[in-house]
């Protein structure tokens, strides 16, 4: 559509209409091209410069050091940040089961429920919440001794429950939870979405051929949302990495540096030990990292995605 | 008798749907469970907030305490709302003016530089924010925008997906207006603000009370360039509050009732925008 219009367009012919036509397009952009150029070029170029230093910014601009590149060389050594960076590929795991629960749900809701608008609102919730409100609110439920999850469990039979946020070991899983409780509504509308775009004749056709349920969901609604589900993942991973909300909130990081995510780490590096060039570093590479996953992205929706 | 079957076999459909319909509100309940004690809770004493069986429906109230130390006590809420509110409204309104005004001039007005710059600002769509906090900080301090809400409204204030979305809306305005209004002597400032603008009202209106929406749910960036008290804005103070009143339950759900409810209902009053925002290519914050 977009091509269309644009050869509908007519051409000015005299000069002075097209500068005027020009000056008109530059005064429009202007305001956007500059905020884009001050707060985020600038910064980027910054961001470029302190990879290379070494400046705890609260001595001022006098105490900053070039370090060429043992910010780098430190980051590959970094246990921490291995470990962090593992725990971004762990948390990761929160995309594809947050994407299939909002499938099943958008499913249900769009074709076999009254009320659909009641159980999209209900269901998007979380979503629209505060994360930081939410974050406290599951902070006082996962209490290991007094809260009511453990008091449910203990009331169920299950008398050692796990200790959740307070446990090296089952803190990032509770994060996860969490982190897939407050996004199964954005999924299921895009799905929601999705879905009412597939044509309704191509189910009745199926059924009149004797397809089942099972089949008309594996060989119909499945390979026809799969744009959706493209978008879904790619835009699920990329957002997977800037998680910090809910990390700064529930367990900044711990306990030891089970729940360290890159943002945290990052925050943590810059604003609590005053690193501002290993920061900078770490900033680098979660910049990269979305990069080559759009980069993906790119590359493979023509490959993946049946349309 | 195809009549008779056909309305017997939607009556079934009809049973079935009823009982997929109960099920989904059983899981419904249990979904908000969360939100639902934290109501609960914050309307009682202390004492009762762990007691169990859960008592949903408190049986001694403390709500008009617990709800008058949110708001008028050490960190009142009202002095962060207020805040959060001038903070998200001017973010909002300055990132539509700005995003509506680029949008219109890369979608409608035909000029040779046009093209590029728009790959330029969808490029630095692909910039995580996150990536770029540290030097923003820095460069934040040195320009003295650090710890003003000046500068926590501008840094919100130049959307790339809101120029992006509005730009696909403006796209889809006749050219024809346009050109007739150009014969009949108008610019395109006038052009923009009398014709373009009111056609893509529905689209401004999602983009604005998305952007509400995030500027008020926003931890990150005023945990970051905010540092004085008087300026917070309701997240900050919330995770402050829960920090300082770290035992006393029934304060923070107060609290976190204050944080959550006038948003949800912005939500609702608005849902049909948002849902259809959130739909359109899936915009996420």
């Amino acid at each position: 559509m977009e091509a269309v219009q644009t050869e509908r367009r007519p051409i000015p012919r005299k000069g002075s209409l097209h500068r005027k036509e020009a000056l008109a397009g530059w005064l429009f952009v202007a305001p956007m091209l500059i905020g884009i150029s001050i707060f985020t070029l600038f910064p980027i170029l910054i961001m470029f410069i302190l990879n290379f230093s070494n400046w705890d910014f609260v001595l001022g601009l006098e105490k900053f050091k070039w370090a060429g590149l043992d910010n780098f060389e430190r980051l590959i050594d970094d246990g921490r940040f291995h470990k962090t960076y593992i725990n971004n590929i762990v948390f990761m795991a929160t995309v594809p089961i947050c994407m299939a629960i909002s499938l099943l749900l958008a499913i249900i809701i769009d074709k076999h429920v009254f009320m659909k608008d009641f159980f999209k609102v209900t269901y998007f919730m979380p979503y629209i919440s505060s994360v930081v409100a939410v974050a406290v609110v599951w902070q006082v439920l996962f209490h290991p001794s007094k809260g009511p999850v453990n008091h449910f469990l203990r009331w169920i039979g299950i008398d050692d429950p796990p200790r959740w946020i307070a446990d090296p070991d089952w803190a990032l899983i509770s994060v996860m939870m969490i982190s897939v409780w407050i996004s199964i509504g954005f999924n299921m509308i895009v799905y929601l979405a999705g879905l009412q775009a597939i044509p309704k004749d191509l189910y009745e056709a199926a059924e009149i051929d004797g397809a089942g349920g099972w089949t008309r969901f594996r060989r119909i609604t499945l390979p026809l949302v799969s744009p959706t589900t493209f978008f879904l993942l790619i835009t699920g991973i990329i957002y997977s990495f800037k998680a910090f909300d809910l990390i700064a909130v529930l367990t900044k990081g711990g306990p030891a540096g089970s729940t360290s995510l890159m943002v945290w780490y990052m925050y943590e590096s810059a604003f609590v030990n005053l690193k501002i060039g290993y920061a900078s570093v770490i900033g680098t590479v979660l910049f990269v990292s979305v990069l080559i996953i759009t980069l993906i992205q790119w590359a493979g929706q023509k490959k993946w995605v049946n349309y | 008798m195809p009549s008779n079957a056909l309305t017997l076999k939607q009556r079934k459909t009809n049973w079935r749907k009823l009982i997929v319909t109960l099920v989904m509100l059983a899981c419904g309940v249990l979904f908000l469970m969360p939100f639902f004690w934290m109501i609960s809770a914050s309307l009682k004493f202390e004492n009762d907030v762990f007691t169990y069986p859960i008592q949903w429906i408190p049986k001694e109230w403390n709500a008009v305490n617990n709800y008058r130390k949110v708001w008028l006590g050490d960190h009142p809420f009202w002095l962060y709302y207020l805040n959060t509110i001038k903070v998200a409204g001017l973010t909002t309104l300055t990132s539509v003016t700005v995003s509506a005004l680029a949008a219109y001039g890369f979608a409608k007005v035909r000029f040779p530089a046009g093209k590029w710059l728009f790959l330029i600002v969808l490029a630095t769509f692909m910039v995580p924010q996150q990536a770029i906090l540290v030097p923003q900080f820095i460069l934040y301090r040195q320009l003295g925008l650090f710890d003003t809400h000046f500068g926590l409204i501008l840094l919100n204030s130049f959307s790339v997906l809101g120029t992006f979305m509005l730009r696909q809306f403006f796209l889809t305005v006749h050219q024809d207006y346009i050109e007739s209004a150009k014969m009949d002597g108008a610019g395109h400032f006038r052009i923009f603000t009398r014709i373009a603008l009111p056609l893509v009202r529905p689209a401004v209106a999602t983009y604005a009370i998305l952007r509400f929406i995030w500027t008020w749910n926003d931890y990150q960036n005023p945990l970051i360039f905010l540092r004085s008290d008087r300026l917070y804005t309701l997240q900050l103070a919330m995770q402050k509050f829960s920090t300082i009143n770290g035992e006393y339950y029934s304060l923070i759900m107060a609290a976190a009732v204050s944080a959550i409810v006038p948003l949800l209902i912005v939500f609702i009053i608005g849902q049909k925008h948002v849902i259809e925002g959130i739909s359109f290519g899936g915009v996420k914050g």
